[in-house]
């Protein structure tokens, strides 16, 4: 794919910003940093609030870089803008993540789709909901999509169906159990301690094994997720692509 | 196929059907689970589970706890389904704990608006499940439903404003494929109601209004406009009787709460028990326990439904003790008073007429000087779940005993989201918890009081020390489990009010324990602090 080739060249080469260099892991921390911090106000793409697109360089009060990372540090007195408690080189590290996304742009297949057609195949042709749910429909053996849009940029859902072992976040692994008479479970990993393992096992039930009484636990590396990369046309693609960025999550009413 | 990882065999005991409403109406069948508030649509508090007995109660062993985050009133009773706890950290954190272990499934985190001002702490008494969802109401005045399974959120729906002192606090109650929850702020002048909501899809369904508006029946006991901050609130669960689809619910007090000068007459339904039928919302009979309060005698109490024999004849009844001090006798089938009889000291009322309406003692009223009152403003029993057990026939009343408050009436004027009190009750029980207890006789203890509601007799008493902010729960074994401010969790003898075994949890019990088993193992479970606690016996 074009885009994400893109994509991984400006991770590989490094950003850089207020006269740092930072590195492909740096901005992909930056990445993780903006997304537990920011992207509940300003949205995966940075455009969310009025007036400000982050990965273009539009601020309202920011004129350079090293603005940017100090209003990420200080906020925004009397605004929305809280004051983060990272440092000025985390900081810096999500600037860098927005020049990143900034450059590679959006995604080709995202800009001619239709998210009414791209709703029929996730829940028909494409067999999406055997494995996802949206919104109390679907399965919940692979992670719910209710609210996908307001964290994934259109690329990344895109790299997702194409690519899915690429990414799997900590809170989607899967886990394979294996009891003392050997009966093997697998399922989504909930939580886990010293002593205990907690799943939702593939007939979506919580359940949870202390180890002794296991005989192996190990995490599956690959996503459950097979590609969809000559299951769907480019069409069909950028349709569930639109779909999905289009879901932000509960509304109320 | 990937997806071959997923086709997979099951091992364990876990049985994790939906909760159908069916099996909510047969709770009674399944006690290893505790699938509403109060145990059971009848309310009882009372589990068949009788593992734990008066002679091996002395066994019980503490197995784990869950240390919130929050220093808020830990009020939440639990709900246990197949293994899986599920509960309320306040404000309105859900949480899914492996209940033999006390492990996290997941946390569900919400973050009520700030414009949320609950009178009395930011609580929540617990959730409602209906097949795989639960409900929770918050203390912004949201109902959210949340996939039982994840955590995952899947409407939500505001049901007041927060901004004007709405809240809820109570755990919802399901009746078929409804959830129905009534609006805590009575002491905001807010305008009460208890609404239905569709399941499915957050849908208001009907909605009963606690202050009647004009045109309706009950309006006329309103003068000079008091209806429209009539107060009458709701923040513990209601009950509901299959035979006749009615869903009973305890209404809070009028507004302003200690000086009924804005709001001459009888001012329905505050202070009352309604029974609505649970389809449509519709008033099918009332109950008044006290008209025109100015005690903040609210009458948010869990409605016990009890089949038992009364004079001479079987009848269905609803048993309630009620923080003006008087225990309570009602037909539920038709609201017919009974019997009321008074189970702590009462000063303003000496009786009742023909249709069980109180007769008031002259003067007792609060006022500008100052008038003294029994029971005091937190009432001879208040929210504090009670329970009964058929078995042994006896009600059980988590009980503030020698409690006075004196009453002064100042002004009120109605501004939104504000206090709209109109007085101010002193009492030597201070209304939190204080670190020492200097109280002598006749100033106020805790207890449990045994009563037959045959008679309205006292059968035995449990006397503490402290006063109780903590339910009941009574088991077959003829056990019954209850707390205090005090931090100590005990198991008491039902029959006769024994105690049999205690520990101390150093924190005040401020909800109901429950009990439920998993894997055959019977555990009960109780909130003492800002911590949740399980026991079982020694293995």
């Amino acid at each position: 794919m074009r885009v994400s080739s893109v994509f991984i060249f400006i991770l590989a080469g490094g950003v850089t910003v207020a006269q740092h260099a930072y590195t492909a892991g740096d901005i992909e921390d930056g990445a993780l940093l903006y997304r537990n911090t920011c992207v509940a106000c300003h949205g995966p793409d940075g455009n969310l609030v009025a007036g400000v697109d982050l990965a273009h360089g539009k601020f309202k009060r920011a004129a350079n870089d090293d603005q940017a990372v100090a209003i990420i540090r200080n906020g925004i007195p009397g605004t929305l803008m809280p004051p983060a408690t990272i440092t000025e080189f985390q900081a810096g590290t999500i600037v860098a993540y927005l020049h990143s996304i900034g450059t590679a742009g959006a995604a080709s297949s995202a800009l001619t789709g239709d998210a009414t057609r791209g709703k029929a195949i996730f829940e028909g042709k494409g067999g999406c909901m055997s494995c996802h749910r949206i919104r109390g429909q679907g399965t919940r053996l692979g992670p719910d999509l209710s609210d996908i849009g307001a964290y994934r940029r259109a690329p990344e859902i895109e790299r997702s169906i194409l690519d899915p072992d690429a990414e799997v976040l900590p809170q989607n692994r899967s886990v394979r159990l294996v009891a003392k008479d050997g009966t093997i479970i697998t399922g989504r990993l909930m939580n886990e301690d010293t002593f205990n393992v907690m799943i939702l096992d593939s007939k979506e039930r919580l359940m949870a094994f202390s180890k002794p009484d296991l005989r192996e636990f190990t995490f599956l590396d690959k996503s459950p997720m097979p590609s969809f990369k000559d299951k769907l046309s480019a069409q069909e693609l950028a349709d569930v692509v639109v779909y999905l960025s289009s879901l932000k999550g509960v509304e109320v009413k | 196929m990937k997806r071959a990882l997923f086709v997979l065999f099951s091992i364990g005991s876990c049985a994790s059907a939906q909760v159908t409403f069916d099996r909510i109406l047969n709770a009674a069948k399944e006690p290893q689970n505790w699938l509403t508030y109060s145990g059971a649509f009848g309310s009882q508090r009372h589990s068949s589970l009788a593992q734990i007995t008066p002679a091996n109660v002395k066994n019980l062993e503490l197995q784990w706890i869950y240390q919130t985050r929050s220093l808020e009133k830990f009020e939440a009773t639990p709900l246990v389904v197949d293994g899986v706890m599920y509960t309320v950290q306040p404000p309105n954190d859900v949480m899914a704990l492996d209940a033999t272990t006390g492990r996290v499934f997941w946390i569900y985190t919400y973050n009520p608006s700030p414009e949320s001002r609950p009178c009395c702490g930011r609580v929540n008494r617990g959730l409602a499940i209906l097949g795989d969802t639960l409900f929770m109401g918050t203390i912004d005045a949201h109902l959210i439903a949340i996939d039982a399974k994840t955590g995952r959120p899947i409407w939500n729906r505001e049901v007041a404003k927060a901004a004007s002192g709405y809240a809820l606090t109570h755990a919802p109650l399901i009746v078929k494929d409804k959830v129905i929850v009534g609006t805590a702020g009575g002491e905001f002048g807010i305008r009460g109601f208890i609404a239905a909501y569709d399941a499915n899809t957050g849908k208001e369904v009907w909605r009963f209004h606690n202050i009647p508006e004009p045109g309706e029946p009950g309006h006329e006991t309103w003068k000079n406009d008091g209806w429209m901050h009539g107060g009458g609130s709701v923040w513990v669960t209601g009950s509901y009787d299959q035979d006749s689809n009615l869903t009973y619910w305890g209404i809070g007090n009028p507004g302003p709460d200690w000086n009924g000068d804005p709001r001459p007459g009888d001012n329905l339904y505050t202070d009352s028990v309604v029974a609505l039928d649970a389809d449509t919302g519709k008033l099918k009979w009332f109950y008044q326990f006290s008209p025109h309060d100015e005690f903040d005698y609210d009458s948010v109490q869990v409605p016990v439904l009890a089949d038992m024999q009364w004079k001479g004849q079987r009848r269905k009844v609803m048993l309630w003790a009620n923080r003006n001090g008087l225990f309570y006798v009602l037909d539920r089938t038709t609201g017919e008073f009974l019997q009321g009889k008074p189970f702590v000291e009462v000063n303003w009322m000496n009786g009742f007429d023909e249709k069980g309406r109180p007769m008031r003692v002259p003067g007792k009223v609060p006022s500008r000087e100052g008038t003294l009152i029994s029971p005091g403003n937190q009432g001879g029993t208040n929210w504090y779940s009670p329970s009964y057990s058929a078995r042994t026939g006896l009600f059980y009343i988590p009980t503030w005993g020698d409690y006075t408050s004196i009453y002064t009436k100042n002004d009120a004027e109605y501004e939104e989201g504000k206090n709209y009190g109109g007085g101010r009750p002193r009492a030597t029980v201070t209304l939190a918890r204080a670190p020492l207890n200097l109280r002598k006789d006749g100033e106020g203890f805790g207890a449990i009081r045994a009563m037959d509601p045959k008679t309205g007799e006292r059968k035995w008493e449990f006397k503490m020390a402290d006063v109780t902010d903590a339910g009941i729960l009574t088991t077959d074994s003829d056990l019954l489990f209850s707390g205090g401010r005090e931090g100590f969790f005990y198991a008491l003898d039902a029959r006769n009010g024994n105690l049999l075994w205690k520990t101390t949890l150093g924190g005040p019990v401020q909800s109901g324990p429950i009990t439920y088993s998993v894997n055959g193992r019977q555990y009960v479970s109780v909130n003492a602090g800002s911590s949740l606690f399980v026991f079982a016996l020694r293995q």
